[in-house]
C-alpha cells in the first residue's frame, strides 16, 4: 500500500490516533479502501469529523429514509441541501429546519445556545431565504430546589435563554414560539433545539453545489480560529465528567458578524454572480468543500494558507477542522468576480478567493505547494459507513392502576400544575428575546401556535413546536405519534393548516438496543403522524448520544409544524374574549392518566400507558374545527394537554381576567380523572351566544363528539363541577401562580 | 391657500446591525404621501429629506457600548447638519442610543435594572405636546407601545434632569395603564421613568419604545401611528408656511 504524503511534523497514524478520533477499525479499513494509501494526518481528521452521526447520520440513516418526504408542494426534499423548501403559492416559498446545538450547551450554555441560533439561520438563507422567524425547544433538569443538580439547571436554564436572546435578538429576527420542559432524565444533558424560518421566490432558491469547473470558490466572513474545533465529532459522543475540558470544542457567536453576512449573502444572490453557495456549520472548511463538490458532481480545490486566519500559526489540520462562526463558501462565476467582492466589501466582511472548481472529482486541500488532503469528494460525503443497529424488543408500559393513585383535592392539584415549571407561563423566557422584530408577530407567544404575518409576500404563517417526551418515555411510538398530533392540533387552534414538518430527533447512545429502539419507534411513529395529515418532513437533525453518566435522556423527537392560515379573520387564539360568550368542548371528557403530568407533578409518578390516538378522528376534529373557524363562528380555541381540561380551562381564563364555569356532569369517574386526564383530540372553543345555535348546527354535521360545557363569565372565579362535586379557584390566585412560578424559581 | 400635495420624504438610516430599518420604512409607508427611504450609512449627504430616522437595532453588534461606534459612521455628519438646520430626527431604541452618543440628545442609557433584556408591551404616559413629534397627543394621554432593549435605562445628571425638565424635554415617561408613573411601572430603572426626551431645539426626538411596532391593528395596536401622524401633520404644516 502506498504511504500517505505525511510530513515529518505530523504524527504517525497509530491505532490510538484512530481510535481518539472517533474512528473504528471496520471504518479505518474502509478509509483506506477509499484511499487506497494511508491517510495523512489532516485527511484522518476530515473522515473523522465528516463521518460523525452528526454529519453522516450513520446510525439513522435507515431509519430517516422511512418520513415521507414528497410532495407536489415540496420544491426541496429533506437531505438534498441545508434546508427543505415548501411552496406557498403566489410563486413564494418557505425554507424551515430545526436543528440541535445540545452538547455545546451542556458545557458552555450561552455560547452553545448562541451559535445554534446562527448555525440554524445560516442554513436558512444559505437557501436564498430571508429569515423570518425564529422558534426553540429547550428541555433541562428540574430548578425546583435547592440541590447543586438544580442550581446548575436553572444556571444552564439562565445561560441558554440568554444566549438565544442574545442571538435572535441581536441579528434582528423575532422568536415568536417555543417550549420548554423540565425533566431530571436531562440532568447533565440539556437540550437545545433552534429552528428557523426563511422566506423567499421560488426562483431565488440557491444550491449548495460547486458547479462549472474553473469557477473560483470564495470564502467570506469571519476569519478562521481554533474555536469549536472538531465540535461535530464532540457532539457525537456521550458527556462524561471530563466533557468540561472539551471547553475548546464550543464556539463562540458573532450576531454581528452574522448579521452582515446575511444581508450580503442575500444581496449577492439577488445578482446571477454566484454558482452556488454553502454555509461552514459543522465540520467547517471541510464539509462545505466536500459536500458542495458532492453536490456538484465536480471536485474543489483550496489552498488553506489564503484561508483568512484569526490567529498565527494555525496548522492545516485546525484550519480545516476548525468551526469557527459566521463563514461561507461562495462559488462564484468566472468573470463575475468584482460583483461579488463589491458586495463582501459594502458589508466590512473579510473574504478571499481560496480556491477553484476542477473536474476531477476531488476535495483537495493545499497548503501552499504541499497537497494535505486529496479525497473522492463523492466517497466522502456519501459513501460513509452505515449501521443497522439493534433494537431492544418493546415492552409496553403496564396500564396505570387507578386504584393505586391516593385522591388528591383537585383544588389543590390545579394551583400546583399550573406551578409545575414545564406547564407554568414562560413569559420569563420569550419577554428575554425580541418577539416583535420584524412587525409581523399577530399572536405573540404564549398561545397554542405562533402567528406571523410575511409583509412582503401577503401570507400568514403559524408554526408550533411539541412533544411530549414522558409519553415517548413510555412508548416512543405512541408519544411521536402524540407529538405530530398534538403539533397539528395547535395549528389547527389557531386557524391554519398545516404544510410541513421538521423534527429534531434527540436520544441516547444508539449502540444500546434500548436506545435505537425508541429512535427506530419515533421516527415510525412521527412517519405515520405526517402521512394521516399528508404532510411531508422537510428535514431536520438527528442527535444522539445524549447521555449523562445517569443515563439517557426521555426520548425527545421534537416536532416543529409550520402552517398558513388563509385570511386574517381567521387567526384564532387561546384566551376567552367575552363574557357571557359559550363554551364548547370538541373531543370527548377523557378519562386516561397514564403518562400524564398529574401523575407526574403530584404523584411522582412516570407510568402507565400514554393516551390513545386515532389519526382519523383528529383529522376530522381539526377539520372541523378550521371549518367553523372560517365560518367566523370561534372565539377562541385552546388544546387540552398537559394538566387536562382543567389546566386548558385556567389558561383559557388568563389573557383577558375573565373567569368560567364549567360542568363536567361526569358521573362514576373519580373527579381528579375527570379535571386531569389527557386525553387526545380535545379542544376548548368559546362562540358567542348569538351563534351558539348556527355553531351546534355546523358540528352535529360531523362525526366530531361536542358538548356545550360552560360559559365565559366576568366573576373572576374558575368554576368546574364534576357531576357531584364542585370546585373554584379564584383566576387571580391561578393566574399568579402561573405566571409567577418560573421567576421565583430563577430571582428568588 | 393652495394645497399642498407634495411627498413627505423619509430617510431611514441603515447602519450595519440595523434590524428595525425595514420595519420603520414600511410603517412610515403604511401613510398615504409619505416616501420613506433606506439610506446606507456609509453615504454622506441628507439633503432634501423632511424627517430622518435612526432605526432601532445593534448597530456594530453594540460593542464597545450601544451606539457609540455608530456615531462616527459617515452619515452622522449629514445627520448633525440636517439637526442642526432644523430637521426633524427620529432614533427609536438603538437610534436613541446613537443620539445620545452623538450628543444630539443630553444623557446615557445604561444597561437595564433587572440585567435582563425586556421585550413587551409597555404603557406610556404623554408629559408634553409642544413638539412636532407629539402635537397631535394629548397630554397625559397613555399610549401602549411596546419596548424591546437590555440597555435602555436613563441616566442623566442631576442639572441635566433639572434642564430637561424645566425646558419640558421630557416627552414619554413610563407609566401604569392609568397613567400613574409609578416606580413598578418602571421597565429597566430609567430616572424619573424616562422613555422619551427630546433636544432643546425639540427637532430631534429620542425614544425606547418602539412606535413602529404598532402601526397596524393585526399586530397588536396602533398607537405608534398616532406619534407618526403628529411628525408627518408638523412636516405638512411647516412645509405649507413655506409655501
Amino acid at each position: 500500500m502506498a504511504t500517505s504524503p505525511a510530513k515529518p511534523d505530523q504524527p504517525a497514524i497509530t491505532p490510538e490516533l484512530i481510535a481518539k478520533h472517533g474512528l473504528s477499525p471496520e471504518e479505518y479499513e474502509k478509509v483506506l479502501a477509499i484511499l487506497g494509501r494511508e491517510p495523512s494526518f489532516e485527511e484522518l481528521g476530515v473522515f473523522s469529523v465528516m463521518w460523525s452521526e452528526h454529519c453522516s447520520y450513520k446510525n439513522s440513516r435507515p431509519e430517516l429514509r422511512k418520513f415521507p418526504t414528497t410532495g407536489p408542494s415540496v420544491l426541496v426534499k429533506a437531505g438534498e441541501e441545508n434546508a427543505g423548501v415548501i411552496d406557498i403559492g403566489d410563486g413564494w416559498a418557505v425554507a424551515f429546519k430545526i436543528e440541535s446545538h445540545n452538547h455545546p450547551s451542556a458545557v458552555e450554555p450561552f455560547q452553545g445556545a448562541a451559535t445554534g441560533v446562527g448555525g440554524i439561520i445560516r442554513d436558512i438563507f444559505t437557501m436564498g431565504a430571508r429569515p423570518v422567524f425564529l422558534m426553540d425547544s429547550l428541555r433541562f433538569g428540574s430548578i425546583e430546589g435547592e440541590t447543586e443538580q438544580a442550581k446548575t439547571n436553572r444556571r444552564l436554564f439562565a445561560g441558554v435563554v440568554a444566549g438565544i436572546a442574545h442571538y435572535g435578538n441581536c441579528i434582528g429576527l423575532p422568536t415568536i414560539a417555543g417550549e420548554v420542559y423540565f425533566d431530571d432524565s436531562y440532568n447533565g444533558n440539556p437540550l437545545v433545539n433552534a429552528f428557523c424560518l426563511g422566506i423567499l421566490r421560488h426562483e431565488q432558491i440557491a444550491r449548495g453545489a460547486a458547479k462549472g469547473v474553473g469557477n473560483p470558490v470564495f470564502y467570506v466572513g469571519a476569519e478562521t480560529g481554533r474555536d469549536g474545533l472538531a465540535g461535530a465529532a464532540f457532539a457525537s459522543r456521550e458527556l462524561t465528567e471530563e466533557s468540561k475540558a472539551d471547553r475548546p470544542a464550543v464556539q463562540v457567536g458573532d450576531p454581528f458578524r452574522e448579521k452582515l453576512l446575511l444581508e450580503a449573502c442575500l444581496e449577492l444572490l439577488a445578482t446571477d454572480a454566484v454558482a452556488g453557495i454553502q454555509d461552514m456549520g459543522a465540520a467547517g472548511l471541510t464539509c462545505s468543500t466536500c459536500e458542495t463538490a458532492s453536490r456538484g458532481g465536480t471536485g474543489v480545490e483550496i489552498d488553506i494558507q489564503l484561508v483568512p486566519q484569526r490567529a498565527k500559526g494555525q496548522t492545516p489540520y485546525e484550519v480545516l477542522l476548525s468551526e469557527s462562526q459566521e463563514r461561507m463558501l461562495v462559488i462564484v462565476n468566472k468573470g463575475q468576480e468584482s460583483q461579488v467582492t463589491e458586495i463582501f466589501e459594502k458589508w466590512d466582511l473579510p473574504y478571499a478567493e481560496i480556491g477553484v472548481v476542477t473536474d476531477d472529482g476531488m476535495m483537495r486541500v493545499r497548503n501552499g505547494d504541499d497537497v494535505v488532503v486529496e479525497i473522492p469528494a463523492r466517497s466522502l460525503a456519501d459513501d460513509g459507513p452505515v449501521y443497522y443497529r439493534e433494537a431492544a424488543p418493546f415492552t409496553p408500559p403496564a396500564p396505570l392502576d387507578l386504584s393505586s393513585v391516593p385522591y388528591v383535592d383537585p383544588v389543590e392539584v390545579l394551583p400546583r400544575l399550573l406551578a409545575h415549571p414545564s406547564i407554568a407561563s414562560k413569559r420569563w423566557v420569550w419577554r428575554q428575546y425580541d418577539h416583535m422584530v420584524r412587525t409581523g408577530t399577530a399572536v405573540l407567544p404564549g398561545s397554542d401556535a405562533a402567528v406571523f404575518i410575511v409583509r412582503e409576500a401577503n401570507k400568514i404563517l403559524a408554526a408550533a413546536t411539541d412533544c411530549n417526551a414522558v409519553y415517548c418515555r413510555l412508548d416512543p411510538k405512541q408519544g411521536a405519534r402524540i407529538a405530530v398530533a398534538e403539533a397539528a392540533r395547535n395549528l389547527a387552534c389557531s386557524g391554519a393548516v398545516p404544510i410541513g414538518v421538521t423534527d429534531n430527533l434527540n436520544f441516547g447512545n444508539p449502540h444500546k438496543p434500548e436506545n435505537f429502539y425508541q429512535l427506530r419507534a419515533a421516527v415510525e411513529g412521527i412517519s405515520e403522524g405526517c402521512i394521516a395529515f399528508n404532510v411531508p418532513v422537510t428535514g431536520g437533525n438527528v442527535s444522539l448520544y445524549n447521555e449523562s453518566p445517569a443515563g439517557a435522556i426521555d426520548p425527545t423527537p421534537t416536532i416543529s409544524m409550520v402552517g398558513i392560515i388563509d385570511e386574517a379573520s381567521h387567526i384564532t387564539t387561546q384566551a376567552f374574549k367575552k363574557s357571557g360568550d359559550l363554551i364548547f368542548l370538541l373531543g370527548e371528557i377523557g378519562n386516561e392518566l397514564g403518562a400524564s403530568h398529574y401523575m407526574l407533578a403530584i404523584h411522582g409518578r412516570k407510568e402507565g400507558a400514554p393516551p390513545a390516538l386515532d389519526f382519523d378522528k383528529e383529522i376530522a376534529l381539526h377539520q372541523t374545527l378550521l371549518g367553523v373557524i372560517r365560518k367566523g363562528l370561534v372565539q377562541s380555541a385552546h388544546d387540552c394537554a398537559e394538566g387536562g381540561l382543567a389546566v386548558a380551562l385556567a389558561e383559557s381564563c388568563f389573557g383577558n381576567g375573565l373567569g368560567a364555569t364549567a360542568d363536567l356532569c361526569t358521573v362514576d369517574q373519580r373527579p381528579d380523572l375527570t379535571l386531569f386526564n389527557e386525553t387526545q383530540g380535545r379542544i376548548l372553543i368559546t362562540v358567542k351566544p348569538s351563534d351558539a345555535a348556527v355553531l351546534e348546527a355546523e358540528l352535529a354535521k360531523t362525526s366530531v363528539p361536542f358538548r356545550q360545557i360552560g360559559t365565559v363569565t366576568d366573576n373572576p372565579d374558575l368554576q368546574i363541577a364534576t357531576g357531584a362535586s364542585a370546585y373554584n379557584w379564584p383566576v387571580a390566585e391561578l393566574s399568579g401562580v402561573f405566571e409567577q412560578a418560573i421567576p421565583s424559581l430563577m430571582e428568588g | 391657500m393652495p394645497k399642498v400635495t407634495t411627498v413627505i420624504r423619509c430617510a431611514v438610516i441603515q447602519f450595519p446591525g440595523s434590524n428595525c430599518d425595514t420595519d420603520c420604512q414600511a410603517a412610515l409607508n403604511s401613510f398615504p404621501g409619505v416616501q420613506a427611504e433606506i439610506v446606507w450609512h456609509k453615504e454622506t449627504s441628507l439633503a432634501g429629506y423632511d424627517l430622518i430616522v435612526l432605526p432601532g437595532g445593534f448597530s456594530y453588534g453594540d460593542y464597545l457600548r450601544c451606539g457609540s461606534i455608530a456615531r462616527f459612521s459617515p452619515i452622522m455628519g449629514a445627520v448633525r447638519l440636517a439637526a442642526s438646520t432644523g430637521v426633524l430626527v427620529l432614533g427609536i431604541c438603538n437610534g436613541f442610543q446613537i443620539l445620545c452618543e452623538a450628543g444630539l440628545l443630553p444623557g446615557t442609557l445604561m444597561r437595564n435594572r433587572g440585567l435582563l433584556f425586556r421585550c413587551e408591551h409597555q404603557h406610556l404616559s404623554v408629559e408634553y405636546t409642544g413638539t412636532p413629534f407629539t402635537s397631535g397627543l394629548n397630554k397625559g394621554q397613555v399610549l401602549d407601545i411596546p419596548i424591546a432593549h437590555g440597555e435602555g435605562s436613563y441616566f442623566a445628571d442631576k442639572a441635566t434632569l433639572r434642564e430637561l425638565n424645566a425646558n419640558n424635554q421630557v416627552l414619554l415617561r413610563y407609566a401604569d395603564a392609568d397613567g400613574v408613573t409609578s416606580d413598578e411601572a418602571n421597565p429597566n430603572g430609567s430616572l424619573e421613568n424616562i422613555a422619551g426626551i427630546c433636544s432643546h431645539g425639540r427637532n430631534v426626538f429620542g425614544l425606547m419604545p418602539h412606535p413602529e411596532r404598532v402601526c397596524d391593528a393585526l399586530l397588536g395596536g396602533t398607537d405608534g401611528r398616532a406619534i407618526f401622524q403628529s411628525i408627518l401633520d408638523s412636516i405638512s404644516k411647516t412645509s405649507a408656511a413655506r409655501v
